[in-house]
């Protein structure tokens, strides 16, 4: 059994389906961020068989995580205090979401007009799609690309 | 402060208000000949549409006000690189209310974001194109006398038009309005369009042959198809001529149904029906030049005698 240490202030993310720790890292942009991270990838799970857990050091109000319910909505958010789980975060639909992922529309301004956030609006919560704010094209937001960190 | 994106911004309240301004202003035009006096009106135009344009620069002219502004992107400073931000910024120095047109979707609301005079969607790509919208209400209204309790067909383009997609949305707001839509299987209105008509209980049909339903329609809208929304050459051929409204066709129609349509027209008409008192389509342009007229009194705040007030 491998171990890895508590962590003192941070999260937990767990239950993440298999294999599927290291896209997470990256959605997260946590190559960006000066925090340690931890990945268990194949952890026993009596729930899922087989799933992967994150650890993640850092300040608790740095780190936004729209971007996981919108990856999988089955993640488990422990957000850690002083090496104790404060608050189990139920993972919903943000209603809005911005500055975290580019709207692939070439006929939209996003696409040219310099500095403007990219915004999108909650639209279908079954099937969990959102309309850019400015050009209202629906999207899947696992098929656009994350707004990179400056 | 108020701006004008999309068709459905203004409540149907909102619409009558409005509406019932136009009309007062299409029986007195001197009563109005001078309410702009003082006041500009900015044309932003980033890409050339000159009806649009011309539309929008005649209401201010008939309410006394001024006019200025570019009518491509390459007369202004977006060709040295300048945002939309910007120029808004430095628009809203120059002029009291600015009509915009930009090739890029959402253009006009980042404009209205940080703008402070109003602005109006003069069409931002194929994504709204709300004047158009009014102005086919506007018609609709003044020549039906209200909006409602009628057999809409629409016919031609159905699936790219966004002046139909708009029209559909718009009308599905009022009661007993039927939709017959009729266009070739290729050009049919997106599932979105029926998907919302199916949700408010509204009824539509979708046909492919007009003499199959001339003759049971208050309204023809007519749409043009569109060389620029194909990729195929040759697809854009065979569709191009589906439909041609003659005169021989409109002997089947009900005396008193309408012919509209956003222009401008390629072959889609036949020029032999213009003369038919059914013929509303450059009357349809007249309307509006009177809604941008009442759309531009009533972003500046005038009716509550302020200044940009709204």
């Amino acid at each position: 059994m491998l171990n890895v240490g508590k962590i003192e202030e941070g999260f937990v993310l767990d239950h993440i389906k298999a294999g599927q720790s290291l896209s997470l890292y990256h959605h997260l942009q946590l190559d960006t961020r000066d925090c340690t991270v931890a990945m268990i990838m194949n952890a026993k799970s009596d729930k899922m068989g087989k799933k992967d857990i994150l650890k993640v050091e850092c300040d608790i109000n740095d780190l936004n995580l729209d971007v996981l319910a919108v990856i999988d909505r089955n993640i488990t958010v422990n957000v850690i205090k002083d090496g104790e789980i404060i608050q189990k975060k139920e993972l919903t639909l943000p209603q809005e979401i911005k500055r975290v992922f580019k709207c692939k529309n070439p006929r939209c301004i996003t696409s040219i007009e310099q500095e403007l956030p990219h915004i999108f609006f909650l639209s279908d919560e079954t099937k969990g799609l959102y309309r850019c704010k400015y050009c209202e094209e629906k999207f899947d937001m696992r098929s656009l690309e994350r707004v990179k960190i400056s | 402060m108020r701006h004008l994106m999309n068709p459905l911004d203004f409540t149907v309240e909102e619409l009558e208000k409005l509406f019932d301004l136009a009309n007062d202003m299409e029986k007195n035009p001197d009563r109005y000949a001078n309410v702009c006096h003082g006041k500009k009106l900015a044309t932003c135009f980033y890409e050339p549409s000159t009806r649009t344009r011309l539309s929008f620069e005649s209401a201010m002219l008939n309410l006394g006000g001024s006019v200025l502004g570019f009518s491509s992107a390459d007369s202004s400073s977006a060709a040295k690189g300048e945002s939309v931000s910007d120029t808004i910024r430095v628009i809203s120095c120059y002029a009291d209310i600015c009509a915009m047109r930009h090739p890029k979707e959402g253009a006009p609301m980042v404009a209205a974001e940080r703008s402070k005079i109003p602005v109006i969607n003069a069409g931002d790509g194929g994504h709204q194109h709300p004047t158009q919208t009014l102005t086919d209400l506007l018609t609709i209204r003044s020549l039906k006398g209200k909006l409602g309790g009628f057999t809409i067909g629409l016919c031609g383009d159905l699936k790219f038009g966004r002046t139909v997609h708009s029209l559909i949305e718009a009308l599905a707001r009022y009661d007993d309005v039927n939709f017959i839509f009729i266009s070739p299987e290729e050009l049919k209105v997106p599932d979105y369009i029926t998907q919302m008509l199916k949700n408010k209980n509204i009824g539509y049909e979708e046909v492919i042959s007009l003499d199959e339903v001339i003759g049971r329609l208050d309204l023809l809208y007519m749409t043009r198809v569109q060389r620029e929304r194909f990729f195929n050459e040759e697809d854009y051929i065979r569709l191009k001529d589906f439909y041609i409204l003659t005169k021989e066709k409109m002997k089947a129609a009900r005396e008193d149904m309408l012919v509209l349509h956003p222009l401008p027209r390629v072959n889609e008409i036949s020029v032999e029906i213009d003369d038919d008192p059914r013929a509303a389509y450059f009357k349809q342009v007249q309307y509006g030049v009177y809604v941008r007229m009442a759309l531009i009194y009533t972003l500046l705040g005038l009716e509550q005698g302020g200044d940009k007030a709204c």
